[in-house]
């Protein structure tokens, strides 16, 4: 490349036409280099001088900015950390969101070379590199030219993967600069949500296979951080109708390309500490969302086990004992959807072995169990033999305590046992009825010791969650599930959520009313999950009415039914955009239903039961559903 | 290739009481920590480890956490280029001012221009870079190519080795392999030229230090540059 230099600047004596071969050029650099660590400044002076130029660049400023990077590309040997401070801050001072691609490969090639020319410039070309991950200053600028992120992106990735190529043990010292770089919860969400997707694109790489697990669970860990920051008065205010209105109002009103600065401060001066609350949600949302579209395209690439690994990791040493989560955990559920066969058996396997580990303490067993049953109940992608399978675990695991422990109840010392069968209930009141209509899951229910379990001095009736208790006797009394236990045994106060014992049972954490796959109230995540989820309002009880008379005939043997039984249900849910349908539909009213199963449980005191059916058209749901 | 050694090694490792029913997991997942870094202590980068854990009984530490510490015995394969030795690695980058070389598929290597010999001339062909010699035409440095080369200097941190292809015994370890003949004959020549050159130079403050070193190292390892294995 022989490069024509119409303009320069005063340095040089003459203004002329001149064409310079690459050797000379670097031969020019390398000598103002030298002669700066002899102490002459003039021509290092002019370089630095050069590389600071970032704004309004004429073309021949660009033109003169690409030679000078290329020409110390050539140069990086002379480069002396001692003598030459101000042009190495310079360089690293360099953000590629403020050039065009022609000065943003000059660089790539600088940066390369320079962290490939000796150890002790390295980092900080990787640190650089991570600080142009997000643009610099202000977004408005970055927002006004959108292609501008696909070229940095790609300039910064093949960048890391330049060094990596080189230094084989570059990606290890990456992995910090990420994870110490990374925006807190209080940064702006384009910033976050631009930086994550730098991580994830990083995970997807080649050199995932070294950073690619460290990356995904710090993404995680800032979805926790985000999550419990959020205050359920954030989300659910005392007019629901009111907020996703508001939500609507919402999506209609941000536009990307607005100034983010009017924006802010109207919404800011009309809501308060709420929107603060709704800001973090929604970053939480947008991250949910990316991890989501993330694992949608590793499945794709068929490499969504590669990636369940570490998740399953983080699920266990950090999203299983926060309590306080309210959606992070969403992201276990939604790659077992993707995987139902692989990743959905393993996180079944996991929890379960989990519970029955007795060497574990006592309050991971039961958050443990409580996922399970949640799970078991809400994913609508497991066939029902798998479901049947495994509360057979449980409720041999239960019998078998029964059996090695005597005496009455005792809601603390036999904490672990009284969730494992709050666990059970909780599962069959969402699938006692299908599982009632297959012949054999329903024999293998029958022959299920349920009985025995909740005949003992250990009395479980007693002591697990009042409504789940009396939503489940219901059932199984419509079922006929048991011969022995009836439901007049057990009176309850028809508004009582928890009772002493359960609270007993359930601890400081409230474990007992630990439900955490109930249905997710972020709006963009909640599309993704929705297809996949069982609502309540879906599930079909013992003692309803076969309106329909479906079921049966439906159902044809052990083999298929699983699917048929899914699909039927699929069915179903993909007429639930349909306004008529809506209204033969059981529509739970959020209220009730997930107040009953919110921590504190003491945000809105009415109707806490396991909810009933109907309550159609006025409820946030549908009109959620109609966006 | 020099660099590499393998030492006997007495540890003992010490672990949390947690890990006391897996112990030996724990003891390989401490010895795996230490892999690739550079540890001061047994000086060098610890490549591999083989353990033989002896005893059937442990130390407890007294303290809050008591921590138990078991004994065991270890081999330890530690590579630690000293500057004079001789490496081998693949060139993975070739430019006009540099050559990129990863040694043993961990460690990189840089060759800077000022370190290549005259010998070696850069060129462009068909859109492949190669650095050819101009003496043996056959002798090509390209990507892909396993290159012998001399360390200068070694970055403990980050495992960058700076090296040099400016005695003659360096350059394409392949062609150096069949060609013994023709370069330890230049070797030899080139050697007189380079002892009356360093008597004129002793008393020129300016002398690279590296190069002494390596012309020093010649001299006493040459009867061992045949038994080199590639």
């Amino acid at each position: 490349m022989g490069v024509e230099l119409a303009t320069e600047n005063a340095g040089f004596s003459e203004m002329e036409d001149v064409i310079f071969s690459d050797t000379e050029l670097v031969c020019h650099v390398r000598n103002a280099l030298r002669s700066a660590t002899m102490g002459h400044y003039d021509g290092y002076n002019q370089l630095v001088g050069v590389l600071h130029h970032t704004e309004y660049l004429t073309p021949d400023e660009v033109a003169l900015l690409v030679t000078s990077l290329k020409a110390l590309s050539g140069a990086v040997s002379c480069i002396d950390s001692g003598h030459h401070e101000s042009l190495l801050s310079a360089i690293f001072g360099m953000s590629m969101w403020n050039y065009g691609p022609d000065v943003m490969d000059a660089l790539v090639e600088l940066i390369v070379k320079l962290a490939a020319s000796s150890g002790q410039y390295t980092d900080s070309c990787l640190d650089m590199l991570v600080s142009n991950f997000t643009p610099p200053r202000s977004f408005v600028e970055f927002l006004k030219k959108p292609r501008r992120k696909g070229q940095v992106l790609y300039h910064v990735h093949s960048a890391l993967q330049g060094i990596a190529n080189l230094l084989p043990l570059a990606p290890l010292r990456l992995e910090d600069a990420i994870v110490h770089k990374m925006p807190n919860v209080y940064s702006k969400e384009p910033l976050i949500v631009l930086y994550v997707e730098n991580m994830l694109r990083l995970e997807s790489s080649a050199m995932g296979a070294v950073v690619g697990g460290m990356m995904l669970k710090a993404v995680v860990d800032m979805a926790i951080e985000l999550d419990v920051k959020i205050e359920w008065e954030d989300i659910l205010q005392d007019d629901p109708k009111g907020i996703f209105e508001m939500e609507l109002e919402d999506e209609e009103t941000v536009d990307n390309t607005q100034q983010e600065g009017d924006e802010l401060r109207i919404r800011e001066s009309s809501r308060g500490k709420s929107f603060w609350g709704s800001e973090i949600a929604e970053k939480l949302d947008s991250l949910l969302v990316l991890m989501f579209e993330h694992l949608k395209k590793c499945n794709d690439a068929g490499r969504l086990i590669e990636v369940f690994e570490p998740l399953l990791q983080s699920f266990q040493t950090t999203v299983m004992m926060v309590y306080k989560l309210k959606f992070s955990q969403f992201v276990m559920f939604y790659a077992c959807s993707l995987d139902p066969e692989n990743c959905g058996m393993r996180f079944t396997n996991t929890l379960a072995d989990i519970f029955m580990h007795r060497a574990s303490p006592p309050n991971r067993r039961m958050s443990a169990v409580a996922y399970l049953a949640s799970y078991l109940s809400r994913a609508k992608f497991l066939s029902l033999s798998f479901v049947a399978e495994i509360l057979k675990r449980l409720v041999g695991w239960c019998l078998k305590y029964c059996e090695t422990w005597d005496g009455d109840i005792n809601p603390t010392a036999h904490k672990v046992f009284y969730s494992g069968c709050q666990a059970i209930m909780y599962v069959l009141c969402f699938r006692m009825r299908s599982l009632m209509d297959i012949p054999c899951l329903k024999s293998l229910l029958l022959h299920m010791p349920i009985e025995a379990i909740f005949n003992h001095p250990l009395n479980p009736l007693k002591v697990c969650l009042p409504s789940i208790v009396e939503e489940f006797l219901r059932q199984a009394k419509a079922a006929r599930l048991f011969t022995t236990v009836s439901e007049q045994t057990f009176l309850f106060n028809n508004n009582m959520v928890e009772s002493e014992l359960s609270r007993a049972f359930g601890g400081s954490e409230k474990l007992d009313m630990f439900f955490p796959f109930d249905p997710c109230l972020l709006k963009n995540s909640d599309g993704f999950i929705r297809p996949n989820f069982v609502y309540w309002s879906m599930a079909r009880t013992s003692y309803d009415d076969d309106e329909e008379g479906c079921s049966n005939e439906d159902v044809e043997d052990f083999g298929g039914s699983g699917e048929n039984i899914a699909a039927w249900s699929s069915e179903e849910h993909d007429h639930h955009f349909d306004d008529d349908e809506l209204d033969k539909m059981s529509i739970t009213p959020k209220n009730s239903f997930l107040n009953s199963y919110m921590f504190g449980g003491d945000l809105c005191g009415s109707a806490l039961r396991m909810p009933s059916r109907i309550r159609p058209s006025s409820s946030p749901e549908s009109s959620w559903c109609t966006n | 290739m020099e660099g590499l050694k393998v030492s006997d090694a007495k540890l003992v490792v010490y672990m949390h009481p947690s890990k006391a029913n897996k112990a030996s997991q724990a003891i390989l997942r401490e010895l795996s920590s230490l892999l690739f870094k550079f540890n001061e202590t047994f000086d060098g980068v610890v490549l591999a480890y083989d353990v033989n854990i002896h005893s059937k009984t442990t130390k407890i530490l007294p303290g809050i956490h008591p921590y138990f510490g078991v004994r065991l015995q270890a081999k330890l394969l530690l590579f630690n280029p000293k500057p004079g030795m001789l490496l081998e690695g693949e060139v993975v980058k070739l430019g006009q001012q540099s050559i990129h070389v990863i040694v043993l598929g961990f460690a990189s290597a840089i060759i800077t221009e000022e370190d290549i010999r005259e010998e070696f001339k850069y060129k462009l062909k068909h859109d492949e870079e190669v650095f050819t010699s101009t003496s043996h035409k056959r002798h090509k440095i390209k990507v892909g190519t396993v290159l012998r080369f001399v360390a200068k200097s070694f970055d403990e941190e980050i495992l960058h080795i700076s090296g040099s292809l400016l005695p003659a015994h360096t350059g394409s370890a392949r062609w150096l392999d069949k060609n013994k003949g023709d370069w330890s004959c230049a070797d030899r020549s080139s050697k007189k030229r380079k002892e009356s050159e360093e008597m004129r130079q002793l008393d020129n403050v300016s002398v690279d230090e590296a190069t002494s070193l390596m012309n020093t190292d010649h001299r006493r390892k040459k009867s061992k540059i045949h038994n080199v294995d590639s």
